[in-house]
């Protein structure tokens, strides 16, 4: 009697454990799916032309991404510009004041932020500089990508400032070094690697953001460079073609999104793995 | 008596002012002699601009949201309650209902959050608790937060060329009409896009179960399933709660993926099945081409909704995670 | 006699309402070791990181009375001025892990801008690290990062930093206690050696550290300064009795 018991126990607990493996390997399989898609479909389509062309119109064949491989490139400078400088002093900022009224609003603000739907800071960047400007802009475009890279920024900035020790602010301090000269010259260098671990983060959480671009950069068929005309990127690109009828589109797409899967995932990678050889010992 | 310092390093400019005068006496004196920083930013300012960069996002925030308050009001003024209650959307006869889009927005994250909760604390329990180190371990972590980093677009595509085929086989051997795209197709692809959010807090809320609690239990004969069951879900409860809620609020506000795959029909939904819109994808589908001031108003008015609702969400979310980090 | 490069005089500090150190009196000799020694928690590291205004960097943290470094209060001076002349060393070694060790030697120099030629930099990063007797076991290996060094070398590594600013005063916090006795002892034999360039007051837990290197002695016991003098009189004829008490192993 007793011994049935143990042994459905066992039994059970056993199948739990071989459930859970099971459903987290089926939780893991999109990624292989979506990886095996994009490559089979997209590699085919990749050569030095379809980097480096513009898109043809529809019926030709050939044409490329180039576009949308230089606007994405201008919106990550913009919303660097943008977001860098702002979200590593608020970083700091935080850091420096871990308790307070004040610093816990701030940052309650920025988790606020890394929450808001992408599309909405789509609306906000077009009413706050399409409509002034009165078109369509990179640079719209950019404050929309540079208040998305924010929050990340700030977080990891902070994150990796607070485990600095203590010891090395009053190391330099005792140095009779200035409070600014402290922060920027010793504390910064040593949280680098955590710094530019999330500013990466935020570039790879940016570079592949669609809806915020839909009404701000627009897309362009051409190469465009001035900040202030519209500018393709690349998950507009590959929007455009992978919504469109024509079969010969929906390969562009798969090329485009192979490129751009290939670009954030390694982004996600060495942000995650790559950097970790760099990390300063304390 | 004793005198409070100013904060920080307390360089005060009355205490900088006397520092030339001081200067006279001592051996370091030599070495103040070549004193030509690079750069002079004084404590003070610098300070400034490090409570500037502090309050600036807290300024953003509350722009964001009277912005896209101010641009509804158009909107609000002109229709009221009806834009959240009325169930038909004609941009031709001025008729802005939104319900069909609370509704499809509901039902798919709704949806979403059932089929990724069906994962994700499974995958919660495997990393937090049976594989906490190791290569198996760290494998499946870094695939799922590459799974959280793929592009939204991507997903959509992918959806599109996986899923609707696949639905429309269902659809068709049912006998409802086999569109493909719809319900079903969005709600699966949120349900893969979810489930990085609330496994990554879930995992963390487990793995952080006091170890002797789990060893008591283990001592005293139960099974690592019995403790699962009677230690550790028990107790990472709300945190695993926090971590749906906080997947919830990305859920309802995911654009793209959720454009391409529901197939945009500005009625109703009937089933699972239906095509139908979100608030976000109506916003993407029809903004640009949005013209008279109403329209646009009444949509930027779903952004507001879609903001504010986020925004309750991630708080409460917050407040559990604070909460259940404070007991533990 | 000389006059005292250091007067502490009805010095009180502390933290929001904790009074930690209580009318404080004391005159530091030049180019003389002084140990302050009491147990655990009676206010010494309070104490020497007044000396520096490192103090007043705890936002609650308040002080009263007067230090006077030369004559000269040092409250009235800018916080910067007062730290380069008065040099800190802390109980446990905190190189700059960013930097290699020569960068580490002249980072006093390097971070507040000071701009020197390459040759004097040379020169004072050999003279520091030979004052503070590291010179031989890092002189082929300058240009690695300092946190590579054992736990006393970067004990050693730090105490060069501070010397290499040329400080009137160096304060050491107990710079031993996070050290093996080999290490200890090397960094004994240099604080003596040092007192011949640099005015020295460390704070030790050690009583026999104090009975071996300092000259004068101070001994704090709850925020008091109890008994202050030459440390053979104090050590011998301890004129207090929780002195003897504290000599004698009763208490800390
Ligand atoms: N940051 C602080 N805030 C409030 N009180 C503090 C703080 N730092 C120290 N104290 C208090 O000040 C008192 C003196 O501390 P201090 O560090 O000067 O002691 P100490 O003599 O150096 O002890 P030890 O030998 O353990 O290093 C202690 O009672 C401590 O509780
Ligand atoms: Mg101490």
């Amino acid at each position: 009697m007793k011994e049935s018991s143990l042994r459905r126990r066992i039994f059970a607990d056993r199948a739990f454990q071989a459930l859970v493996a099971l459903l987290s390997f089926c939780a893991i399989l999109p990624m292989f799916f979506i990886l095996f898609f994009i490559t089979k479909n997209g590699i085919a389509v990749i050569n030095w032309n379809f980097l480096t062309r513009l898109p043809a119109p529809v019926g030709e064949t050939g044409g490329g991404i180039a576009n949308g491989i230089i606007g994405s490139g201008l919106l990550i400078v913009l919303s660097s510009v943008i977001a860098v400088p702002v979200g590593v002093l608020t970083g700091i900022y935080l850091a420096e004041h871990r308790k307070g009224k004040f610093a816990y609003l701030s940052r309650l603000s920025v988790e606020i932020l890394m929450g808001i739907p992408s599309i909405v800071i789509g609306i906000i960047a077009y009413i706050w500089v399409v409509m002034p400007t009165g078109s369509f802009s990179a640079i719209s475009g950019g404050v929309a990508l540079g208040i998305m890279m924010l929050p990340v920024i700030v977080m990891s900035t902070e994150e990796t400032l607070k485990l600095i020790p203590d010891s090395l602010k009053e190391a330099s301090l005792a140095l009779g070094v200035s409070y600014p000269r402290t922060i920027l010259k010793v504390i910064l260098p040593a949280g680098l690697n955590g710094i530019v671990t999330g500013v990466l983060l935020s570039v790879a959480r940016v570079t592949g953001e669609t809806a915020p671009l839909l009404f701000t950069a627009f897309g362009s068929p051409f190469m465009a460079v001035n900040i202030l005309k519209p500018v393709s990127a690349l998950p507009l690109t590959v929007f455009n073609y992978a919504t469109s009828p024509y079969p010969e589109w929906h390969a562009l797409a798969w090329g485009a999104s192979f490129v751009l899967l290939v670009f954030v995932l390694a982004l996600n990678l060495t942000a995650k793995l790559g950097l970790r050889k760099w990390k300063v010992q304390f | 008596m004793i005198q409070p310092i100013e904060g920080g390093a307390g360089q005060t400019p009355a205490r900088a002012k006397t520092r030339d005068k001081t200067m006279t006496q001592t051996k370091a004196e030599t070495a103040q002699a070549h004193y030509r920083p690079g750069f002079t930013l004084s404590e003070a300012a610098f300070r400034k601009i490090l409570y500037l960069a502090g309050i600036s996002v807290l300024v953003l925030l509350i722009a964001i949201f009277l912005s896209l308050l101010i641009a509804s009001l158009p909107s609000i003024k002109a229709l009221g309650i009806s834009f959240l209650t009325g169930r038909t959307w004609d941009p031709v006869t001025l008729k802005f209902g939104a319900l069909p889009f609370l509704v499809g927005t509901l039902i798919t994250s709704f949806l979403a959050l059932l089929i990724s909760t069906f994962f994700s604390i499974p995958i919660s329990i495997f990393l937090g608790y049976y594989y906490r180190e190791g290569k198996a371990s760290s494998f499946v972590k870094t695939v799922i937060e590459l799974l959280a980093g793929i592009p939204s677009v991507i997903y959509g595509f992918w959806g599109l060329f996986f899923f609707v085929p696949i639905i429309r086989f269902i659809e068709t051997a049912l006998g409802v009409p086999p569109y493909g795209v719809g319900i079903l197709a969005s709600s699966l692809i949120l349900a893969i896009m979810i489930i990085p959010y609330s496994a990554s807090l879930g995992r963390e809320v487990i793995s952080l179960v006091p170890n002797d609690l789990k060893e008591a239990a283990l001592s005293l004969g139960a099974t690592r399933f019995e403790v699962i069951r009677k230690v550790i879900l028990p107790y990472a409860r709300s945190g695993i709660f926090a971590g749906i809620l906080l997947s919830l609020g990305r859920a309802l506000g995911e654009t793209m993926a959720v454009t391409m795959l529901i197939g945009n029909s500005n009625f109703l939904p009937t089933s699972i099945f239906s095509p139908a819109n979100t608030m976000a994808s109506v916003i993407a589908n029809e903004f640009t081409e949005a013209t008279g001031a109403v329209y646009l108003s009444s949509l930027i008015e779903l952004a507001l909704l879609l903001f504010v609702v986020t925004t309750i969400i991630n708080i409460i979310g917050k407040i559990i995670i604070i909460k259940t980090s404070f007991e533990a | 006699m000389e006059s005292p490069v250091l007067r502490i005089e009805n010095f009180c500090a502390g933290f929001d309402s904790n009074q930690v150190l209580k009318d404080i009196n004391l005159s530091i000799l030049r180019n003389k070791i002084t140990a302050v020694m009491g147990p655990s928690g009676c206010g010494k590291t309070t104490l020497i990181r007044c000396i520096n205004r490192m103090h007043e960097l705890i936002p609650n943290a308040n002080v009263s009375g007067k230090i006077l470094l030369d004559e000269q209060n040092i409250f009235d001076l800018d916080p910067i001025i007062v730290r380069r002349k008065i040099g800190m060393v802390f109980q446990r070694p905190n190189p700059f892990p960013t930097m290699s060790i020569y960068d580490n030697v002249i980072a006093g120099y390097n971070l507040n801008g000071i701009r020197i030629s390459k040759g004097d930099k040379d020169r004072i990063v050999e003279e520091s690290l030979k004052k503070a007797a590291l010179w031989d076991e890092v002189k082929d290996a300058l240009h690695r990062k300092g946190t590579f060094l054992s736990g006393g070398q970067q004990q050693r590594l730090c105490i060069a930093r501070a010397l290499a600013m040329d400080p009137e005063i160096l304060l050491l916090d107990e710079p031993t206690s996070a050290l093996d006795p080999k290490s200890t002892a090397h960094i004994e034999e240099l604080v003596v050696h040092l007192k011949d360039a640099v005015t020295i007051i460390q704070v030790t837990h050690n009583i026999p550290q104090a009975a071996r290197i300092s000259d004068f002695t101070a001994f704090i016991y709850l925020g008091e300064l109890v008994e202050f003098g030459p440390t053979e009189k104090l050590f011998t004829v301890p004129k207090d009795k929780r002195t003897e008490e504290y000599l004698t192993g009763k208490f800390g």
